[in-house]
């Protein structure tokens, strides 16, 4: 199911619990199994919770509860966007729409090409800088008006 | 101990009680819906919020410890204010169609929503829709819109049931409850969260729709099923059971039920129960007057007879049926799945749990040898869930390794006929405890060396200081012996006879050895039957009255006597099976049948004696171990809904995973040894008969050993349930 190399980054992390709390690892194996597989497929969750020792329907109500994990295929840039009060105050709905109109999708879908997938974020912490946008749940954008989403698109295409 | 003033009264408590649980002992009641006595606390419907003197804010009283001199206001006007607002914000998203709810009048969140609600509804938006789910036969979860996030039922399943079944899904207004994707509900205790759901979105599947709470009356009973005795509310409407819920007894079952005893009273209503006496003319069955078909019964029983008792029968019927086999030329027993009786002579007590239900889950160390403890005692096993959850050490020694859903410190897995010699090896398990048991199962008292493995126990248990049990195989497991049986030498003398009496049984599924039950009844001059559905053994029918039909008790696995009314009036023409023993006795001339009611039977049954000491698990001697017999040997399960003709009845229970047809399990080694591969079908031969079965594999079997259940009809040809069988794989072309 899982690369020697994922299964090794997942003994790491349930070396950091006591022996009898394995399962405190979850969060950090469904993001390296996330990592490898693209997504997070329900044998995938199986194989987390039977690696762990604990129940589906446990690991499920994690993957389920964090933004960050996708239970669907997501096309190559997931761009997640804050709609959270503050950015939604500076600008987060007009860069909603615009990303929806640039983009043809809505929140929560993928693009014909598999090229983007559009999500819908909560705070992220960086009220400052808002509206925030996360690509694939590791770079942050922050300002983005249309013309820095723009410039983001043109770049990431 | 602390001092709490509760709405101006004072109490005081132990370190660690919260505010609820003050107030409840003061018989103050406080608002709640996630707070339950039996399960963690989760603190998330946010009901119980009271007032507490100093604090800034109203606090949630399940998950408030008590401080010295606290002070608490449950209903000042912050703490109605509070609970106000709770419960508006409960109801925003909770559908206002009562009416139209299975839950409707016994609804929580109904109560309490005329209790501290508004008459009307301040929201005008769109309230949130949850699909429907599918979790199985048993629950219906048909209206989610209606749950309000409280996770009773996901943490039953993780601390009762102790498989977590259901879980929440998602965040905020999106959470759910599910079970994992393509799953259903299949633990044994599943009707529990149905109890657990304060609103309508967990319903009984079986009783949706049926009748309202308030139709319903209401009759205690004792669940005739597993050796529990589970205590039942019997619900009722136009004289039919429409529904069985638990009766609270901290003793027995707490506030629990397994499925088994709460769904099965489906089977009451089967098409082919026997509601008319029947008895066999030229080959066919006739309807017959009770007079007529008495009398032919008497006749044919005249010159002596085996006496064939269910140990789901009642006292009183045992008592009678009892009587009637230790008449001169008769013989008799209850104990039908058994197939070692040299421990009679040795054994000086009843045979019993060896110590209080309630007391196991104090137990700190426990060695289970021979059970199918999830399966046959659901809540006897629950009960050691919540020992081992304590930090007790559970042990186990039996021949399939099933998943018991509580933590197991060691496990021995040996063939049956090695079980005795793998006892001694708990020794310094056991010896680290101050409060040891050991408890023999169902497996080790139906096994051919039963004798054997019960002294092998005893020794153990002498060496360690360990207490000795058994945890009883049916509702009447230790009524039966209380009631005379065995009698004139037990079930070989009984089935060496040439007439019978059944009470109760169905040889096919009952038996120990069903293929030589079988053969003796069909040598028979004369067998009849008394039982609650149709069969088509024998020569005369006698419809009697199920648990439900009849007065009685039942006598559970720790000695407790319940004794229980009937709920409604018998079906057709029915007679509640003491009522029959007494004519038959009556009309074979015997002694002792002159009986006024069931209480009276009941007192001749008991004569004054005490149960508790006529129990005891004392064996003197020790009978050898048998030599291991030399093949495959057979490990036969009874499956829980195949246990007895009522269970194999009911219709919902069937459709449930533990319903699914027998199949031989064996491992790897085996399979490769036969040749065949997973789900090829292999003959099995045991004795003159065979089963055609699908392999299936289990990698944790014993070697060369097959996993085979009894009491179902694709192996009731097969011999005893214990013993060598020969397997060989079938040729694709002959089983089209």
């Amino acid at each position: 199911m899982l690369s020697d190399e994922a299964r090794k980054k997942i003994d790491r992390e349930i070396a950091k619990y006591p022996p009898e709390h394995r399962r405190s690892a979850v969060m950090a194996a469904l993001a390296i199994a996330q990592e490898e597989k693209g997504w997070l497929s329900t044998e995938t969750m199986e194989y987390v919770a039977r690696y762990l020792g604990m129940p589906p329907v446990a690991v499920y109500e994690v993957a389920t509860f964090y933004g960050m994990y996708d239970l669907k295929p997501v096309g190559r840039y997931k761009l997640t966007l804050c709609t959270c009060l503050p950015c939604g105050l500076q600008g987060a709905l007009e860069a909603a729409d615009h990303l929806r109109a640039r983009l043809g999708i809505d929140f929560g879908e993928t693009t014909p090409d598999g090229r983007f997938t559009l999500k819908e974020g909560e705070c992220m912490g960086a009220c400052a800088s808002a509206p925030v946008l996360l690509v694939n749940n590791k770079r942050m954008h922050d300002f983005m008006s249309k013309d820095r989403l723009d410039r983001l698109l043109e770049e990431l295409k | 101990m602390l001092k709490v003033e509760i709405d101006g009264r004072e109490i005081e408590v132990p370190h660690g009680t919260t505010v609820m649980e003050a107030a409840n002992r003061l018989g103050l009641y406080i608002p709640h819906f996630c707070y339950h006595r039996k399960l963690s606390i989760a603190a998330n419907c946010r009901m119980c919020l009271v007032e507490i003197e100093k604090a800034p804010k109203p606090m949630p009283a399940c998950a408030t410890p008590v401080t010295d001199g606290m002070k608490v206001k449950t209903a000042s006007p912050l703490a109605k204010q509070a609970q106000a607002a709770v419960m508006e914000f409960l109801l925003i998203n909770h559908p206002l169609d009562c009416p139209i709810c299975d839950q409707g009048g016994e609804c929580q969140l109904q109560d309490l929503a005329v209790g501290y609600g508004p008459s009307a509804s301040r929201y005008t938006e769109e309230k949130r829709v949850v699909l429907a789910k599918d979790l199985g036969p048993l629950v219906a979860a048909e209206e989610m819109s209606r749950c309000i996030q409280c996770t009773r039922c996901v943490r039953f399943g993780e601390e009762i049931a102790g498989v977590m079944e259901l879980g929440m899904i998602g965040r905020g207004e999106h959470a759910e409850i599910v079970a994992f994707v393509g799953r259903a509900v299949e633990s044994e205790l599943s009707g529990n969260m149905i109890d657990l759901c304060p609103v309508g979105a967990l319903t009984s599947k079986p009783f949706r729709y049926r009748a309202r709470t308030w139709e319903l009356s209401r009759r205690r009973s004792i669940s005739p099923h597993d050796s529990v005795g589970a205590n039942l509310v019997v619900q009722v409407k136009h004289n039919r059971v429409m529904r069985v819920l638990p009766l609270e007894n901290e003793a027995v079952n707490e506030c629990w039920l397994a499925d088994r005893d709460r769904f099965s009273y489906e089977a009451l209503e089967a098409p082919d129960r026997l509601t008319v006496p029947l008895v066999r003319e030229g080959g066919a069955w006739r309807e017959a007057s009770w007079e007529e078909a008495l009398a032919r019964a008497a006749e044919g029983l005249r010159g002596g007879f085996g006496v064939l008792a269910s140990p789901h029968a009642t006292l009183e019927e045992l008592f009678l049926a009892a009587r009637l086999a230790a008449a001169p030329g008769c013989a008799g027993d209850f104990r039908l799945r058994r197939a070692d009786f040299g421990g009679d002579a040795l054994r000086e007590g009843i045979p019993w749990l060896g110590l209080p239900i309630a007391e196991l889950t104090a137990l700190d160390r426990v060695l289970v040898v021979g059970a199918f403890l999830r399966k046959d005692q659901p809540l006897l096993a629950h009960r050691l869930r919540q020992a081992a959850r304590r930090g007790a050490e559970i042990h186990v020694l039996h021949s399939v390794d099933d998943d018991w859903a509580m933590p197991v410190r060691g496990k021995r897995i040996v063939a049956p006929s090695a079980l005795a010699a793998a006892l001694p090896a708990f020794g310094e398990a056991l010896a680290g405890g101050k409060n040891a048991a050991i408890l023999l199962g169902n497996f080790a008292e139906q096994h051919p060396q039963a004798a054997a493995l019960h002294a092998a126990a005893q020794a153990l248990a002498d060496a360690t200081g360990a207490r000795l049990g058994f945890l009883g195989e049916a509702a009447n497991s230790v009524g039966g012996y209380l009631a005379g049986f065995p009698a004139n030498g037990g079930l070989p003398a009984a089935l060496a006879k040439d007439a019978f009496l059944l009470l109760n049984v169905e040889p096919p599924y009952d038996m120990a050895d069903p293929q030589g039950a079988m053969a003796a009844i069909g040598r028979a001059r004369f067998t009849v039957s008394l039982a609650m559905f149709r069969t088509d053994l024998g020569d005369v029918q006698l419809p009697i009255a199920p648990f439900t039909e009849t007065a009685g008790a039942f006598v559970n696995t720790e000695g407790r006597l319940q004794s229980f009314h009937a709920a409604v009036r018998p079906a057709g023409e029915a007679r509640p099976g003491w009522k029959v023993l007494r004519m038959l006795g009556t009309l074979l001339g015997l002694p002792g049948f002159e009986f006024a009611s069931v209480e009276e039977v009941r007192e001749a049954c008991l004569a004054g004696r005490d149960v508790a000491a006529l129990l005891s698990n004392r064996i003197a001697g020790a009978p050898p171990v048998a030599a291991a017999p030399a093949g495959i040997e057979r490990i036969a399960d009874v499956p829980i809904y195949f246990a007895d003709p009522l269970v194999r009845r009911a219709p919902s229970l069937q459709k449930t995973r533990d319903a699914r047809p027998p199949r031989a399990w064996m491992n790897a080694r085996l399979m490769k040894a036969l040749g065949v591969q997973e789900g090829a079908r292999v003959r099995v031969r045991q004795g003159s008969g065979e089963a055609l079965l699908a392999a299936a594999l289990d990698e944790r079997l014993p070697d060369d050993c097959v996993r085979i259940a009894a009491a179902h009809p694709t192996t009731a040809g097969l011999g005893p349930m214990f013993g060598t069988v020969a397997l060989e794989p079938v040729a694709m072309r002959q089983v089209a």
